[in-house]
Order: structure tokens, then C-alpha cells, then sequence
């Protein structure tokens, strides 16, 4: 029984072993994917998005094998390509790419007339999305019912993305690829459309793999993370696990680097407009988070936010004071050390000076206290899922 | 209609009836020509673009004149025709449809290709991932989003049909009723003592249908684009 579980979740994995030259560098991978979000993580010109086009069907690797849900799509040693039109996957590009001359409804149903064919002659299982989540639902989940008969012209940026996004998954893929959809967005349309990929991927049974260079997004967002630079994987592993890792960095980017803790909201404090958040090491406030209490939250808490201390300070006007042990020590080439710690069972990163390091005497294993203000802890640090009816 | 002779009539209908024609039956190969100049790569694709161009660059007596060796009745392809579907072009209104098909081919060719060419690449790989075939994508992607330039290269190809002369009198003389054109009667009157007042009313025709035709296919174009482009 557990053996058969288990060779159904191996079913439904992406497995990618691909090598193309470039005229300026080499590509050479291979790695798994799993349900939930896969981040392909790197600068631009590292070759992600030529690894997600190799998976779609866009571009012809040299050599490789990609197998997807236990069918093979792709094996240059047995001469076997299976073209885009006939996989099984679904695809979000970076620029929406809607059709311009047809509706919103019309861009949505373009797949429809291919699905018949598609399950006759394609190789690939049947819809692996939840049975919940048909056409109605994903209109709905998208928000967009408002939209159906406009053109694309009238829609703006994070609007057509979102309609990309229903486009692709009505076609019902059994992987859907997203290549930077949120690259082309501001700040704003950003952080409106994060809410609806955490919820796709709370909510979808398929692995999704995630082209992108910035780290906010990732941390959001993944469940996997694949660091790639200049053609190579650098660093792979759990998302939590990988962005509370001090050594991960530079590799995944100094500036925004931080962990992030699986915390549920417990309770709101209406006279002061704060919420408590409660996870493994205990208890956070921030500023009032609009969910329903019971709502699993994802608190991105950034390195540089946190403050250590050897002893528990007094009268602070920093709300949160969290117990926490040493677990590692990153590089100490320079002025800038980051510390990964742990509370309770999660681990948070924290960036402090070496001559801070230094005065602690900071080493693994050192009980320390980890000084969070609130107010670092803004809206578009944190993803919420809120449990559907 | 008091003021056009029958004999103008008559080369006012033949011309509409040729262009026309020449125009629908040269359509389809001007898209896939198009076609395949914007997005195909292949060995001899500047040959063929250079053959699509010719009728352009060449005088028009020589393209005439070329048509009357192949397609004339001892001509190469010309009497097979003859020999295997009864079918003569030579002199006939039929072979005027002919030269003024491949000569107005490479202003159609011209316009879809621009068409094409304009027509995001992105869009068709999106279409593919979404299931479509080449032939799906081309339908329903590329092919309306061309529609603009292939109205507008219909257009300028029906209105260079209407006023061809050189290659038609070349390839099949100028046989009142069967082959005499509006350009072909213009220069048939001028020719003739008196004649200057049907060619003058013959001349003004050209010009409205000329005039006519352009906007035709203005407005269909930016119809057609203002539904693309979506408001």
C-alpha cells in the first residue's frame, strides 16, 4: 500500500537530464521535480529559461531525457521528440503572449479544441488537476469573470497574466512551466497577482516549475529550489531549508537574502492592530493580517531584519524577542556575516557584522536571542492560505 | 447608360471580370509564398524571391513575351495544356487572367509577407503549447492576425490587374471582347481617328475604380485591425 503511494507520487514528477551548447557557454543539468513550486533560480543568462523551453517542447537540446509523470517526452539517445503541440504541459511566458484578435473567454477555451486529439494521440495521463478545480472554479480562483469578453488590449499587465495563467491550465497540463510572470509587472501588480500562484499552488495537484531571478518571489512561492549559474547547478534542495542556509549565498543573491517560517494566525489584538502568528518557536506579532484566524501564513523574514543578542534585552521597542540556538556560521571573508539559527524547528537567517559576530562570540550550538521588529513583517512578506469551505 | 458605348462596356467588364480572377486565384499561392519567404529557411529561398520579383523588375513585353513561349499553343507548357485539358490561354480572355496574375504577384507577395513578418513569432510558440498543430496555429493564430495585409496586397494586386497592359497585349493581343482591357482599349482609341472621347471616359473609369479599390481596402484594412487590435 505505502509502496503503491509512493510509486504514485514518483509517477508525477518531472525528471530533466539535459546537455546544449551555446556559443558562449554550456548547459549541463539534471534534476527532479516534484509537486509543488520548483524554482529555477539564477541571473538572467544562466540558461533557465532554455531548460523550461527544452521541457515545453520550444527548443531541442542537444542531448537529453526529460521524462514527465513516468512518460518519456524527450530521449535524443533513442532519436524520440515528442513536439510542443503534443505535450502535456502547460506553459506561462513572461510577456502573457495572449492573442490579440480573440477574447479573454476565446483566449481561455484555445485549447479546448486540441483536447480531444490530445488525449487520443498524446502518451501523457490524463488531467492530473484536482477533480475541485474545473473551469468555473479556475474563473473564479483567477478572478476572472469580470474579463471573459474583453480583448486583451483592455487588460492591464497583471491582468493578462492572470488570464495566461487560466489559459494554460485549462488545457489542464500535468506540469505547468512559468517563465518569470511576475518580471514584466511593478511593484504593485507584483504583489497582486503572488496571492493567486500561492493559491494555484496550494490548491493544484502538478508540479510547477518557476523561472525567476529574484529572490522575494522565490521565497513566496517555492517548495524546491534549483540555483543555476552560467549553465550549472549551483545549489538544490527544500526552499526552507536552502534560503536558511548561509553558504547558499551569494549563489541565490546577497541583498534579499532570508528564510522564511510556516506560521498560523492565532489572533488579532483590535486595540493596537496587531495579529499574533504562532510557529514552532513560539509566537510573532506583526501588523494586523487581513485572513481568517486559522489561516497558514508564510513569513518571509529578510537577514538583515534580525538582530542577536547573547542575553534576553529589557525594554525594547522591538516586539518580538525569539529564543534561538546557533546552527551555522557562513563565510567570514568579509565585514558582512550571515548566521543561520534555529527556533523551535525552523531555521531563520540573520546578517550581523563579523565584528559583531566577534564581541558575541557566536558559534554553533550558542544559545541567542533573535530581535525582530514587527514592522519589518509588511504584507507582501508573507503568503496566506486560507484553508477553501 | 447613354454615355459608354457598348464596345467600352464591354472592356470595362472583361477588365473587372480578369482582375478579379486574377486576383482570387493568385491568392492562395501569395500566402504560402509569403509564407515561406517570412518564416521558411531553405536552400534557394533567395532564387525564389528573386523569381517572384521578376514580372516587377522586367519589362512588361518581356514577361508578355515569355508567357506567349511558354503558355502558347507550341509552348512548353502551353500545349500540354492544350494536348490534356482542351484548355488555350494564348489570345484568349483566360490568358489575360494569367498575365495579369504574375503581374501583379509580387506586390501581393510583398504586402502578406510584410504581414507576416509583423506577426509576433512568440504568439505561435504560446499556440503550440497550447496544443495546436502548425496548420491549427496558422488558422487561427497567424492567419487572422494577417488579414490586414492580405486585404490590403488583394487590393494592389486586383488594381495592378485592372491596369496591366504591356505583358496582356503581348500574350493575348487585343481582341475586342475577348481580350481588350480598359488599358487595351485606351490605346486601341488613341490609335483610332475620333476615338479620343471614349478614351478620355475610359481613362476617368480607371481612375474612380483605381481611387475606389484603394479605399475599399483601406477600410477594410483598418477594420480589420482595429478587431485584431481589440476595441
Amino acid at each position: 500500500m505505502s509502496q503503491n503511494s509512493a510509486m504514485l507520487q514518483k509517477d508525477k514528477t518531472l525528471e530533466i537530464k539535459i546537455r546544449h551548447r551555446f556559443s558562449s557557454f554550456e548547459l549541463d543539468l539534471a534534476f527532479e521535480a516534484p509537486n509543488g513550486v520548483t524554482a529555477l533560480f539564477g541571473r538572467s543568462g544562466a540558461g533557465k529559461t532554455t531548460v523550461i523551453n527544452a521541457v515545453a517542447g520550444l527548443l531541442k537540446p542537444d542531448e537529453g531525457r526529460i521524462t514527465l509523470n513516468g512518460n518519456t517526452i524527450l530521449d535524443t539517445s533513442r532519436s524520440l521528440y515528442q513536439p510542443a503541440h503534443k505535450r502535456n504541459i502547460g506553459y506561462v511566458f513572461q510577456e502573457a503572449r495572449l492573442f490579440p484578435h480573440l477574447t479573454v473567454r476565446q483566449n481561455l477555451t484555445f485549447s479546448k479544441r486540441f483536447q480531444r486529439f490530445q488525449t487520443k494521440h498524446s502518451i501523457n495521463k490524463p488531467p492530473a488537476l484536482k477533480s475541485a478545480l474545473n473551469e468555473e472554479d479556475l474563473i473564479e480562483l483567477l478572478g476572472l469573470n469580470e474579463l471573459l469578453d474583453r480583448r486583451p488590449a483592455a487588460l492591464s499587465g497583471g491582468e493578462r497574466q492572470r488570464v495566461a495563467i487560466g489559459r494554460a491550465l485549462f488545457k489542464k497540463p500535468g506540469l505547468l512551466l512559468l517563465d518569470e510572470p511576475l518580471a514584466a509587472l511593478d511593484m504593485q501588480r507584483k504583489s497582486e497577482l503572488l496571492p493567486y500562484l500561492e493559491r494555484l499552488r496550494d490548491d493544484l495537484e502538478i508540479p510547477m516549475l518557476y523561472v525567476s531571478h529574484a529572490v522575494s518571489e522565490v521565497a513566496r512561492l517555492a517548495t524546491t529550489i534549483i540555483a543555476i549559474n552560467k549553465g550549472r547547478i549551483t545549489r538544490q534542495g527544500p526552499a526552507a531549508q536552502l534560503l536558511a542556509d548561509p553558504d547558499a549565498f551569494p549563489q541565490l543573491g546577497r541583498e534579499e537574502a532570508g528564510a522564511f517560517l510556516k506560521a498560523k494566525l492565532l489572533s488579532h489584538d483590535e486595540a493596537d492592530g496587531l495579529s499574533t502568528l504562532a510557529f514552532s518557536g513560539g509566537t510573532l506579532l506583526a501588523p494586523r493580517i487581513e485572513a481568517a484566524l486559522g489561516a497558514e501564513l508564510r513569513v518571509r523574514i529578510r537577514a538583515r531584519d534580525i538582530i542577536l543578542a547573547r542575553k534576553a534585552p529589557e525594554q525594547t521597542s522591538a516586539l518580538n524577542i525569539l529564543p534561538a540556538i546557533v546552527q551555522r556560521i557562513g563565510n567570514q571573508q568579509g565585514p558582512i556575516v550571515d548566521v543561520s539559527i534555529r527556533c523551535g524547528e525552523d531555521d531563520i537567517l540573520a546578517r550581523i557584522t563579523r565584528r559583531s559576530l566577534n564581541a558575541l562570540e557566536l558559534a554553533p550550538g550558542t544559545p541567542c536571542f533573535a530581535l525582530l521588529k514587527s514592522i519589518t513583517l509588511t504584507r507582501k512578506d508573507i503568503g496566506i492560505h486560507e484553508p477553501r469551505p | 447608360m447613354e454615355w459608354l458605348r457598348e464596345e467600352e462596356w464591354m472592356a470595362l467588364a472583361l477588365s473587372l471580370r480578369v482582375s478579379l480572377w486574377a486576383t482570387l486565384l493568385s491568392l492562395p499561392f501569395g500566402i504560402l509564398t509569403a509564407l515561406l519567404l517570412a518564416r521558411g529557411r531553405f536552400w534557394g529561398k533567395g532564387l525564389l524571391n528573386g523569381l517572384v520579383h521578376l514580372p516587377l523588375i522586367m519589362p512588361p513585353v518581356v514577361t508578355g513575351y515569355l508567357l506567349l513561349i511558354l503558355f502558347g499553343k507550341q509552348g512548353m507548357i502551353g500545349s500540354s495544356l492544350y494536348n490534356w485539358f482542351g484548355i488555350t490561354l494564348a489570345f484568349k480572355w483566360t490568358g489575360a487572367v494569367l498575365a495579369a496574375a504574375i503581374m501583379a504577384f509580387p506586390l501581393m507577395v510583398r504586402a502578406i509577407r510584410l504581414a507576416i513578418e509583423a506577426v509576433d513569432p512568440k504568439l505561435e510558440q504560446a499556440s503550440a503549447t497550447l496544443g495546436a498543430n502548425k496548420l491549427w496555429t496558422f488558422t487561427l493564430v497567424t492567419l487572422p492576425l494577417i488579414l490586414p495585409g492580405v486585404i490590403a496586397g488583394s487590393l494592389l494586386a486586383f488594381a495592378k490587374a485592372m491596369g496591366e497592359f504591356g505583358a496582356t497585349i503581348t500574350f493575348v493581343a487585343n481582341i475586342p471582347g475577348e481580350t481588350r482591357t480598359v488599358p487595351s482599349a485606351i490605346f486601341a482609341f488613341l490609335e483610332t481617328p475620333g476615338g479620343d472621347g471614349a478614351a478620355i471616359r475610359l481613362v476617368i473609369i480607371s481612375v474612380i475604380v483605381s481611387i475606389a479599390a484603394l479605399c475599399v481596402s483601406e477600410f477594410l484594412a483598418a477594420r480589420t485591425l482595429r478587431r485584431i487590435k481589440g476595441q
